[in-house]
Formats: structure tokens, sequence, C-alpha cells
């Protein structure tokens, strides 16, 4: 399973790439090995604000919907519509194709707030 | 998980990586890697599921057929020694208590499989109307169970037992191999040619890893339930209640009413005379969306609310939106157009012919 360093994480298995005051967020390998099969994924609208812990989208395996939250609080600027043909790229590439949605982060402490891979890695157990 | 019957062979679904849940009573794999390749596995080649936890009951003794004809709804005197059928349990007023299938093995002994979550129930009624010159015995503590199914099944079972040959459709046949009783059922619940194993439970790991190593594919519940879903095959507690009778369920074919009484008949001959209030459809959504799910309203085009969901799954064979409900019989008709409301959003839905997947 892997768990990039260059990643921060959340309890919830979300991984966030900063890029600028922009979080790039997605699925962590080990979030996509427990639900396995995605089969559908609903995204965000574009510039809604989000806050931190809010459930902002689905992901849909063949068992079960599962909630995706906020990791930090913002503005949603980009939304992967990839995944609205080609939901199983979460499965196939979760820290590449299979990313979610960006976020422009409105308070940058909540960043630091989250978990590094060391941090995430110790979680998972 | 730890109130859970363990299944005989959960060394062996530990090894593959078997993703464990608790299902009917019993900690079972709902899946090992992946749900829709196990599912395409049973539709293209051959996959092996773990039935260890279904009920295996014996109705033995002189009066054992004429008591199971009173006991279940289809008729229990056409099976010839060797044949099975499927069948219903009913309560007094024609709901279902269990589906299963009855085997006639030979003159005066049958074999019947239940359902993991029914099997007490069932024990506890068929032992209450209980007769005179039947004894019935529960053998499932020691049996382990696993269905082999897919269009390649026929080459599993010669390279487990070359020379032997399958019994025909829906039978059954006992034989001895290597000094120990197995019993080989050519029935399934994936709508795929296939058979049902049962052996002792301490020889379950080593009959699993044998059919693996003959090239069937583990498979889970997960699949299970999409695989029968696309055939409409009922799955007890949800399609099928004790509220619900077999009639309404569009299962008539397994109810015989002329045979003579049996639990039930009553209500079912006279449900037939009145004519049906609602029935089970199939229904396929007609938009890309996200997955239908037991639970979910069906609507009409107007938004009223005309029932629920009792199956519901991405179809992985069809790529789309399938389900079942009880809707009332005015609006059972195939291409009936209505909404399935999911997770809050109307998607558009029709009801279609039986099964989803030919």
């Amino acid at each position: 399973m892997s768990i990039p360093s260059e990643l921060k994480y959340t309890e919830e298995h979300e991984w966030v790439r900063m890029d600028g005051d922009v979080a790039v967020v997605g699925v962590t390998d080990h979030a996509q090995e427990e639900l396995s099969d995605i089969v559908f994924v609903e995204l965000p609208e574009l510039e809604r604000e989000v806050e931190e812990k809010e459930a902002m989208a689905v992901v849909e395996s063949v068992k079960a919907a599962s909630d995706i939250y906020a990791p930090v609080s913002g503005v949603v600027v980009e939304v992967n519509s990839a995944l609205e043909e080609e939901p199983g790229l979460l499965n196939e590439e979760p820290y590449g194709r299979g990313w979610l949605f960006k976020i422009r982060v409105s308070d940058m402490e909540l960043v630091e707030g989250l978990l590094t891979s060391d941090d995430y890695e110790e979680y998972l157990g | 998980m730890s109130d859970l019957k363990k299944s005989p062979l959960a060394n062996c679904h530990a090894e593959l990586g078997g993703k464990m849940v608790p299902f009917s009573g019993w900690e079972m794999p709902v899946r090992y890697q992946s749900i829709i390749a196990e599912h395409e596995a049973v539709r293209t080649a051959v996959g092996v599921f773990d039935i260890s936890h279904m009920g295996q009951l014996y109705a033995e003794g002189e009066q054992a057929e004429a008591w199971l004809n009173r006991m279940l709804t289809n008729d229990v005197t056409a099976l010839e020694s060797g044949q099975g059928q499927y069948t219903f349990l009913l309560n007094e007023e024609g709901g279902v208590i269990d589906d299963l299938l009855v085997y006639r093995l030979d003159e005066g002994r049958y074999f019947l499989v239940v359902n993991a979550a029914c099997l007490a129930e069932d024990w506890a009624w068929l032992n209450q109307h209980l007769e005179e010159g039947v004894e019935l015995r529960n053998a499932s503590e020691d049996m382990a169970g696993m269905a082999v199914q897919g269009p390649q099944v026929v080459d599993v079972f010669s390279r487990l037992f070359g020379g032997r040959t399958l019994p025909g459709r829906n039978g059954v046949e006992v034989f001895s191999h290597g000094g120990a009783e197995l019993i080989v059922c050519r029935t399934g619940y994936t709508g795929e040619d296939g058979f049902e194993f049962f052996c002792s439970a301490k020889q379950g790991e080593q009959w699993w890893e044998e059919m693996v190593e003959a090239g069937a594919k583990p498979c889970g519940l997960g699949a299970r339930d999409t695989l029968r879903l696309e055939k409409c095959f009922p799955l007890n507690g949800s399609d099928l209640t004790p509220q619900i009778t077999p009639l309404e369920a569009g299962l008539g074919f397994f109810v015989k009413l002329k045979k003579g009484e049996f639990i039930g008949s009553q209500v079912l001959v006279e449900q037939k005379e009145a004519g049906l209030t609602k029935k089970l459809v199939s229904i396929e959504s007609l938009e890309r969306g996200a997955p239908p799910r037991a639970g979910y309203s069906v609507l009409s085009l107007e938004g009223e609310v005309l029932g629920e969901l009792t199956s519901g799954a991405l179809s992985p064979t069809l790529g789309k939106g399938i389900g079942m409900a009880y809707l009332p019989l005015s609006l059972t008709e195939v291409g009936t157009e209505l909404f399935l409301e999911v997770r809050g959003k109307k998607v558009r839905a029709k009801i279609v012919k039986k099964p989803f997947v030919v």
C-alpha cells in the first residue's frame, strides 16, 4: 500500500497536495482498496464554499456509498470530471488521475493541522 | 465479529485476503479483490463461493414425501430420486418463511438446502408441524458447502472427478470419494451453469483448495448478490418476507395449487381468485448515475411515492442501475416509466422484462 511522503493526509483517508494556496484532494490507496470497485463519483459544484469536515462529495462502490469530507476550508475551484466517465480511475491511480477536486484554501493554518505520511501510516496501524 | 459463526473455510478466506463481513450470523467473505472481477469470472469462466453458512436438513421416513408436500409449495411428488426443485416454506398467511431447494435422494429420503438466516426458524416451524413417520435432522453444523458456478463448470468438475458426469439440471447425486460422502447438486444462485457441493466440515478446506486449483476463481457474497439480481433471483429477507406471497413475487411457477392443501395454500387460492394488488417488478435506470440500492423510493412521473426498492445495484454486465420493487398492480406493466429517488435525486427509470441479463 502506497503512502507518498510528499502528501498530507486526513483521518478520513483523504490525501492533500498543496499547490500554492490550492489543495488537490483525493482518497488514499488504503481507502480505494477498502472501498474496492468505485462505480460512481458525485463531485461538488464549482465555486462551492466548504468548511473543513463538511461532506462534499460521494464515492460509491458496488456495495456502499461513502462521503468524502473537506480536508480544509475554502472554495472549490476545479473538479476531476474525468471521473464521471471513468470512476475506476480512483482505484487505478488514487494519487494521480484519480484525484477528486481542488480547493482554494481560505485558512492556511488548517493545512498545518493535516497528518504527515508518517502520522497517517501510524494512524492506519 | 466475535459472536459470529466461522465458516469451516475461514482459514482459506484469510489466506486469500478475503474481506470478511457479518452475514446472517456468520462471518463470510464479501469479496477477495474486486467484486466486478469476481462477477465477470462467473459470467465468462468459473468461480467458487463458500456457501457453508446455508443450512442442510434431512427429512426421512415413509411419510416424508406426503409431509413435505403439505409443508412446501412445489409438488414434491413430482420428484424422482436424484431430482431437486426450488420451493417455498410458507406461514399460515401464505407469506414466505424461506425459499429453499428440496432434493429427493432416494425413496423416503429428502435433502433440503435452506437460507442461513432462516435455518433456526425453518427448524422450529418444521418441528412444530412434524408428523409420525418422518424424521427430521439438521446436518448444517457438520457440513461445508461451496457453489461452483460459470460456463466452464464442467471442466472444473472433470478435473476433480474425472470419469464422473454432473447430474442433470436441478439434479442431485450422492457419492463416495476417498471414503467420504459427497453431495453434488446441479443448482446455483447466479443464473449460470453450476453445481453446489457439500462435504464434511473438516474436509471443506481441502475441497475448496482443489476447486481453486482446478480453475475456479474465489468469489464473495458481493458478486453473489449482483449475479443473482441480474437474473432476478429473489433474496430472502429483502425481496421475500413473511408478508409477501410467492404469487406477489412472481414465482407462482413454484407453487402447485392443484396438488392438494399445504400450509398457506388457502390464502394463495383466494389471492389468485381475487387478483393480486401488488407485484414484484424489475426496474432499470435510464440515466447514468449512482447505483440504486435497497430502500430507495420508487416514484411515479408525477412524483408520488409508489414503493421502495427491495434490491438494487449497478449491474456489472449492463453497466446500468437495476433493482426490484413491489408496486401496485396497475403500475406494473413492462415499459412503464418512473423515477428512482437516488439519494435525493430523481433518476429516470422504467419497468423491464425479467431477467435483466438473459
